[in-house]
């Protein structure tokens, strides 16, 4: 030990810092304690409000949003309507095409071909998401314009093209995961069994991960109602009920961000009850998703 | 085995490879989408000159020098705030209540959409502390942001330091404070690395929690304003250009160079994983 080193101070001053140290680490451990409370204190501060103001029902189950009219009105049910379906359609695309790519990752793929589908995926995972909607933007958009006879190409449809690919990477990694914590015994004595390779995957492995693949599309679609930025260039902005696939949508995320930078007092206020509701909507996925993981854990330790 | 057992296995089989294929072809078709746009308009001029429109000037400077302001003050927030937690949840807490309800808490942190965090950002950092639109109130905001990564992956670094080491640093009569920081911490660094890689790669993709706290200016900051200077980050660059100046030759410009970014720093984290495997 140096001279001027730990060993050579005095014990009271040892003893002083390791405990000053140590309320250090506390105090930065509550840091994320502290700053749950704050969000969620401030969002429903400035949320609360304008909901309260508008009416609950009629700000919920509203279907007209117009906040700048001379008579303004502030129904969300078109935005919760959108997100609901861009999450939806998401996790409908989104969890078999991850599953699938999971089960060869985990259980089928050589590992030269393993390794090459990990990176994609890990790209895929850091790739902005501004990028993912100006790729929808320049190329998914044109495309549904062109082939499908939408008039503007940004729909409900190109949303929920560009969710599924986001949500991807959430859905491989975590499904993965949990198909590799599947022991091995599992798939052999299946295989032992006379079952067929595909069988043992879809009957044994499948249902023994069960839990974990379920936590993976919950936070999926978690990602699939927060997901703004990429959302915005795609959905056309325009909060209406949809009526088919190829009608333009505003989610409650794109409608907060686009209406962020004009927004008038009470206007910018009923945002704020937006996201006051997504932050709820998102609440109840967490609960969901806590209720699932420890299902998971239980299931683990129930096993031999 | 029957015909039915075999068409089913069949279709299955090639159900999994065509839907493995088409994740990959998604991410191959959207970067050779962006880079055949995107890769002429890169130049040493678009790297290098201001943002102008009033002098037809459309570098991006500016974004890179805003992006690596706020990675640098983010994480000089996030970084030893998060490593000091993960050091308490796993050296000194005992794992009963309270370290349930940090986990749980960090865990909501990681659940919280960005667009809540600009929100929040927006109304407590710039509003209620009237720190403005600046690169205070956005790293500030990004800093709680990355904060679950950069403690998880720490506490999955320090988790994996041999118990052996404590003991024996213990053994020769070190205390723990200097066990922590000469001992384990070091030992802890390419995990600690890797979480710096990651949140960087978080602060440079992020758009919605920027845009309402760190604004949008494209400016370099002047010297002494550096803090409370309103900057534009290379994703808020490119949603800007491509919605509201309809710019695409720049927006295509800016997008290639995120993904070249992020390929690098995936390529870097991978690096260090692999150096943590080895060991």
């Amino acid at each position: 030990m140096h001279k001027s080193g730990f060993g050579t101070t005095r014990l009271g001053n040892i003893r002083r810092l390791e405990g000053l140290m140590e309320t250090v680490f506390a105090l930065c451990g509550w840091a994320s304690i502290i700053s749950v409370v704050l969000i969620t204190a401030y969002i429903f501060m400035a949320g609360l409000p304008p909901i309260l103001k508008t009416g609950i029902s009629e700000f919920i189950l509203g279907t007209q949003w117009k906040p700048t009219a001379e008579e303004p009105k502030f129904g969300i049910f078109p935005m919760i309507l959108a997100s609901f379906l861009g999450m939806a359609g998401a996790a409908a695309i989104g969890v078999p095409v991850g599953l699938f790519t999971a089960i060869l990752l985990a259980l089928m793929a050589p590992k030269r071909l393993a390794a090459f589908l990990r990176g994609c995926i890990e790209l895929m995972a850091g790739i902005p998401s501004v990028v993912y909607g100006f790729f929808g933007l320049t190329v998914i958009v044109p495309f549904i314009r062109i082939n499908l006879g939408s008039p503007t190409g940004t729909s409900l449809l190109a949303m929920i093209i560009i969710l599924s690919a986001m949500i991807l990477p959430t859905i491989v990694s975590l499904s993965e995961t949990a198909l590799r914590a599947v022991p091995k015994e599992y798939m052999e004595g299946a295989l032992a069994l006379g079952a067929s390779r595909i069988e043992a995957i879809f009957k044994v492995m499948i249902p023994a991960a069960g839990s974990g693949i379920m936590a993976s599309a919950v936070l999926g679609m978690g990602r699939a109602v927060g997901e703004t930025m990429a959302v915005i260039m795609v959905c056309g902005n325009i909060p209406r009920i949809p009526r088919s696939l190829l009608d333009t949508v505003s989610p409650m995320t794109a409608t907060i961000a686009k209406d962020m930078s004009y927004a008038g007092p009470f206007h910018q206020a009923a945002l704020f009850g937006i996201g006051a509701v997504l932050f709820l909507f998102i609440v109840a996925l967490n609960m969901v998703l806590h209720v699932v993981v420890q299902r998971s854990i239980e299931g683990k330790r129930g096993s031999p | 085995m029957s015909t039915k057992r075999k068409a089913r296995d069949l279709i299955l089989t090639a159900l999994i490879w065509t839907f493995s294929l088409l994740s990959a072809a998604f991410l191959l078709w959207m970067i050779i989408a962006v880079l055949s746009h995107g890769l002429s308009g890169i130049s040493l001029d678009f790297l290098t000159d201001e943002y102008n429109l009033y002098r037809g000037k459309t570098g991006i400077l500016p974004m890179i020098a805003g992006t690596l302001l706020l990675i640098f003050f983010t994480l000089s927030i996030a970084l030893p705030v998060g490593v000091c937690a993960a050091i308490y949840l796993i050296e000194y807490a005992r794992q009963g209540f309270g370290v349930r309800v940090i986990r749980l808490a960090t865990e909501s942190l990681a659940g919280i959409p960005s667009i809540i965090y600009g929100l929040f950002g927006y109304i407590f950092f710039k509003n209620t502390l009237r720190l403005g639109f600046s690169v205070i109130s956005g790293a500030l905001t990004l800093s709680i942001m990355v904060l679950p990564l950069v403690v998880r992956v720490t506490e999955e670094a320090l988790k994996s330091v041999d118990n052996s080491y404590r003991e024996a640093s213990l053994a020769l009569g070190a205390t723990k404070l200097y066990t922590i920081f000469r001992v384990i911490l070091p030992c802890a660094i390419p995990g600690i690395l890797s979480a710096v890689i990651l949140s960087m790669g978080r602060i440079i993709g992020e758009t919605a929690a920027v845009i309402f706290t760190a604004g949008t200016v494209p400016k370099i900051p002047q010297l002494g304003r550096v803090l409370s200077s309103s900057v534009r980050t290379l994703s808020v660059h490119l949603y800007m250009v491509a919605l509201e100046e309809a710019d695409f030759t720049s927006a295509f410009a800016t997008a290639t160079l995120l993904i070249g970014i992020i390929a690098v720093l995936n390529w870097g984290a991978r690096r260090i994983a692999r150096r943590i495997v080895k060991r």
